[in-house]
Parts: C-alpha cells; sequence; structure tokens
C-alpha cells in the first residue's frame, strides 16, 4: 500500500507535554516540516522561549538553546552573526516576544539581522496561569483582568506584525492561524518561506505570527477556541502577508 | 593607547570571535576600538541596544562554541546580571569586563571598586560564581586577557575582570607578550548544526526531581576545583610585617607606596594584593594572620573585600579598613596616616 502521510524526520516520536487542543503541536510540526523538505536540519539552531514551549527541544530534533524570557532575539543575533552558514531561527510567546522581549524583537528587526522568528499568539500567558498578555483582547477574562481587558487600565491589544512591517530591516511578515486545515496549510507556507529567505540570505528579519488555541487559560474546548479564534481573534489580529521580500532582478 | 584600548587589542590577540557591547562611561574607548579592529580582523562587532541584549548576544555566541567578550561599567554590569546567571547556569564560557565606576544608581563616572559583592557573589539568581580578577596595571591587565579566555574555556564558566575608571583611562607603557594558551576541552556541547551526531542542547532548565540539585552539586565541584588551582596573589615584605594592607586593582598601587614609606619611618608594614578576587586567596591572609598584630584592608568602597579577609582572618587579628567611595581615590598619605595611627595604637 502506498504509504501517504509519515512523521517528518525532525519532529520527534515522543509524548506531548502540551495540553488537549494546544496550538504548540501544531506549530512544532509546521516548524519540523519545513526544516525537513528544505533540507536544512544539520545547519538548524532553534532558540526555545521561556513559557509553555521551553521544552521545544523534546520535540524538534535540530540543536537547540533555552534562553532567558524575551531575549531569543538577542541571543539568535549572537548565533547568526558569529555563525552565518546555520540557520536560526527564534520561536517565541506573546508574553516573550511582546511584552518582555518588546525591545529585543524590534532591534533585532532594525539591524535586519537575517533570522526567522516564529511567534505565537495566544492572546494570554500560558505557562504562569493565564495572565494577561498585551495580546489580550479588549473584553477578554483573565486571571489578571477579571473583569475583562480594559483599555483604561491596561491599553490595546499590541499588533507585532503591523508594528514590525513599517520597519526597513524586516523582509517579510506575515499572520496566520492554526484553527483550520486551510489556514493550517497557509501557516507551514509562510513558515517555509520564512526559512527559504534566511536560507537565500536575504537581507532582513522575517516574521510569521501564528494565531493560536490555548484552550485551558481560555476556559473553554478546543472546539470552541479554533470558533474564538475565527471570531473573535481574527478580528483584532487580521490574517495575511504584511509584507514579503522581492529580490531585485 | 589607554588602559581600555591595551585590553581591547589584548582580547583580539586572545583569539576573541566576537564582541557584543554597548557604550558607557568610563570604558566607551572599547567599543569603539572594537568596532574598528573586529572589523579589520573579520570578526564580529555588534553594538547592542542595551547591556541587556549584549549579555544575550554573548550567550548566543557563546552557546556556539565561540570566544566571546562584551565590556561595560558598574550600572550596565548591573543590567547584565540575568545573562550571567544563565551563562553559569548553562555553563557557558564567556568574558565580561567591569569598568567600575561611582555608584549606587547612576553614580558618577569617577573611578570606584565599589562593585566587588556583584563581582564575586554574582549579582544574579542562583548558586553560581564568576572566576574574578583584577588587575592593577594596564600591563597586567593585558596579560590577563588569554588567560581570562582559557580559565572561561577550561571551566565553561563566566569569567569577570574587575577593573576601574583609573585603569580604563590611563595611559602606560605596555608589551603585547605571546604566551602558549592551556591545553583547553573540546567544545563538543556547541550548537553547530547536529551535522553527523545527535542534537545538542543548551539549557539551564531542569524540572524533574532532583536533577537540578545534581547540576548545582556539579557547579559546586568544578567550583572547588577553581578554588583549589586558580588562586593568583602578589604579596610583599608581609615576613616580618606587624601590620598588612589588603588591597586590590588600583587601590593596591596606593597602599604599595604608603608601605614603602611606612617602612622608611620604621613602622614594620607589608602588602597582599589578591588578583583572583574569586578564588579569593583565605590561606595566604590566613596563614599570614598567625603572627601580625593587625591586616588593614584598602578599598575604593565603603568596605566590601573586607568580609572575605575577615573570612580568611577567622578572628586572627584585628582587621581594620580605610576606603573612600563614591569617586573619592584614596591617597598615599591618609593610607600613611592610618597605618601609623593604628601602629600607634598597636603600640600602646
Amino acid at each position: 500500500m502506498k504509504k501517504v502521510f509519515t512523521r517528518t524526520k525532525t519532529y520527534k516520536d515522543v509524548p506531548t507535554h502540551y495540553c488537549p487542543g494546544c496550538g504548540h503541536g501544531i506549530a512544532h510540526r509546521l516548524v519540523a516540516e519545513a526544516i525537513d523538505e528544505l533540507g536544512i536540519r544539520e545547519r538548524t539552531i532553534g532558540i526555545a522561549p521561556v513559557g509553555c514551549a521551553v521544552l521545544a527541544y523534546n520535540y524538534l530534533d535540530v540543536d537547540m538553546i533555552e534562553v532567558a524570557h524575551g531575549r531569543a532575539p538577542a541571543v539568535a543575533t549572537g548565533m547568526k552573526r558569529t555563525n552565518p552558514d546555520n540557520i536560526v531561527f527564534s520561536y517565541q510567546g506573546d508574553g516573550d516576544l511582546a511584552a518582555i522581549g518588546t525591545a529585543e524583537i524590534i532591534h533585532a528587526a532594525h539591524r535586519a539581522e537575517h533570522l526567522t522568528v516564529i511567534f505565537i499568539n495566544n492572546a494570554i500567558f500560558g505557562m504562569t496561569g493565564g495572565q494577561m498578555a498585551p495580546t489580550t483582547l479588549l473584553g477578554q477574562v483573565t486571571a489578571t483582568t477579571p473583569g475583562g481587558r480594559e483599555v483604561s487600565s491596561n491599553g490595546f491589544p499590541l499588533n507585532i506584525c503591523e508594528l514590525l512591517s513599517i520597519l526597513p530591516g524586516t523582509i517579510y511578515i506575515e499572520r496566520c492561524a492554526l484553527h483550520k486545515p486551510g489556514n493550517i496549510r497557509k501557516a507551514k507556507k509562510a513558515i517555509r518561506h520564512a526559512f527559504e529567505l534566511q536560507i537565500d540570505d536575504a537581507p532582513g528579519l522575517s516574521l510569521v505570527e501564528l494565531l493560536s488555541p490555548c484552550p485551558t487559560q481560555w476556559r473553554i474546548t478546543p472546539a470552541e477556541s479554533l470558533k474564538w479564534i475565527e471570531q473573535e481573534m481574527m478580528k483584532a489580529f487580521p490574517l495575511g502577508c504584511f509584507k514579503d521580500y522581492k529580490p531585485e532582478k | 593607547m589607554s588602559g581600555n584600548e591595551a585590553m581591547a587589542e589584548a582580547a583580539i590577540r586572545a583569539g576573541c570571535d566576537a564582541y557584543f557591547g554597548y557604550p558607557i562611561t568610563p570604558q566607551s574607548e572599547i567599543p569603539a576600538y572594537m568596532a574598528r579592529r573586529m572589523g579589520q580582523e573579520n570578526r564580529v562587532f555588534v553594538q547592542c541596544e542595551s547591556e541587556l541584549a549584549a549579555i544575550n548576544m554573548v550567550f548566543g555566541a557563546a552557546a556556539t562554541g565561540k570566544r566571546v567578550m562584551t565590556t561595560s561599567s558598574s550600572p550596565g554590569i548591573s543590567l547584565m546580571q540575568e545573562g550571567i546567571s544563565y551563562l553559569a547556569g548553562a555553563q557557558l564560557p564567556s568574558v565580561i569586563v567591569n569598568v567600575m565606576r561611582g555608584g549606587p544608581g547612576l553614580g558618577n563616572i569617577a573611578p570606584s571598586q565599589s562593585d566587588y559583592f556583584q563581582g564575586t557573589r554574582g549579582g544574579g539568581h542562583g548558586d553560581y560564581r564568576t572566576i574574578t580578577l583584577a588587575p592593577s596595571t594596564v600591563q597586567e591587565w593585558v596579560d590577563m586577557m588569554p588567560l581570562a579566555f582559557d580559565l572561561a574555556d577550561q571551566y565553561c564558566n563566566p569569567v569577570m575582570i574587575l577593573a576601574d575608571g583609573i585603569l580604563g583611562q590611563m595611559m602606560e607603557p605596555i608589551e603585547f607578550k605571546t604566551v602558549p594558551g592551556r591545553k583547553l576541552p573540546q567544545k563538543d556541547w556547541a550548537l553547530t548544526g547536529c551535522k553527523g551526531r545527535e542534537q545538542n542542547i543548551v539549557r539551564s532548565l531542569w524540572l524533574a526531581d532532583g536533577v537540578l540539585e545534581d547540576l548545582n552539586l556539579k557547579i559546586q565541584d568544578k567550583l572547588r576545583e577553581i578554588e583549589e588551582n586558580e588562586i593568583i596573589c602578589e604579596q610583599s615584605q608581609t615576613e616580618d610585617a606587624d601590620i598588612v594592607l589588603v588591597a586590590y586593582g588600583v587601590s593596591a598601587r596606593i597602599v604599595r607606596t604608603a608601605v614603602d614609606l611606612a617602612r622608611e619611618q620604621g613602622i614594620k608594614a607589608g602588602w597582599i594584593r589578591p588578583v583572583s578576587l574569586w578564588p579569593f586567596p583565605m590561606d595566604v591572609i590566613n596563614a599570614a594572620a598567625q603572627d601580625l598584630k593587625m591586616f588593614l584592608v584598602v578599598e575604593m568602597s565603603h568596605g566590601q573585600m573586607i568580609d572575605d579577609v575577615k573570612i580568611a582572618v577567622a578572628g586572627k587579628c584585628p582587621v581594620a579598613f580605610f576606603g573612600r567611595a563614591g569617586g573619592g581615590v584614596p591617597t598615599v598619605e591618609q593610607v600613611l596616616d592610618k597605618i601609623r595611627e593604628l601602629s600607634i595604637l598597636s603600640d600602646n
């Protein structure tokens, strides 16, 4: 019988620690598939964030490092500058990238570092117990916004793609969502493209934001989470490609 | 060539592959020098957005097996403490130079030695030590750089150099010597891409029961080995002394002159200069305490190294102190007056 699907080599065959319905498993697999399809496993270095995905190295079979909260883009800079032939990517959540690490991502972008960033936006702090993230939606109830997020005390959701796409140092910025097969396929294409640009030594930083479900901290079922992404998150964080790189001919 | 620039050149000659830094007085000549010279050598220089970014770029480059350095001055070093703790936890080699200035807070840009606690206790979280060395001349600082990189690589531990604003800014004749390096272990843990081997993971998070405790014990074993083998200390005229002065860095130069003048006046004085502040020369000081009337510790702070001296002395004799901080530098006259005063007291 013809084999139509197999686990990609870079995605380890181990039990997951992620909660049922969590988006990290899908995102990890897409990253692993992109790495294998592009044949870069043996030259890739991955950076795991602080948060639920700190254990990403348990699933992704490439050289990996675990870094301080938010500092991945600085660590990645140190790696890529000293090893330009390696492919360096960071995998960061919204607390990591959009709260404590905002300075590092903005400056890695403005220096046009040749890096690939996978940004998981689930509108909440997952591992610490469901506190407000910079990307938490207005009105969203979290452990630290018990009455729902209000502008007066908590400000607005932070739109990272829109913010970074105006910097000349970024070359490719796209927001995708992991809530249905069609969009997951688009996400895969985007991740692959972000790696391809680095392989081609394109002159800047690529970032793919993935709207990702966190049913545990959203306090709804996995099925409801997928609907919530479509009905609520995508209003505040519209999908699309904000910027792409076209090499000069 | 200022001390800052001479040190930077010595680091390049010691094989520094990458330098990450942020300008701060009184060490801003270092990033400027590195920007020019690292480019000439086809090595990596990055002016970072903050010291926080600098130490994390060090973390990233060190994890790939490169020789890496960052430099800063006191407030910037405070900002790096998170990263230094991670370097210690992940056991990554790196060299961090602190050209100390006056504190606390923004302080001032005058020389100081008030970061001794930060340098020798670790300002970051967790049980760790940095190997901490303190030069007292520009030549010694230059000679120290290859050693600093070797120590970092040998023990997979961050090495800190505590200099100060005087040393950074002063000019002294120097010679760049070529010394044979140490035999160093292979960096088989480095992240280079997993070609032909299993994946390497650099981490400091260990959640499973007992694993972090084991790692801590392993780090402690390493630190004991460093204490055993890497103490550097200089002493003079201690054999017949009634009073021995203990000072490091620039303070030790002032003390040396004050001791010579005291000897001329018939006071039996000597001096001990710890070069490695961690590991601290406990045994040297404890041995000297045996036949002594007292120690006098001199620092450009209000008393930080004195804690280590007291631990070393273990109550065998009194330990007196003279120090100035916030940019104040003890003068030879002030130190000599203090020696005389203590000498009269101990005679009565």
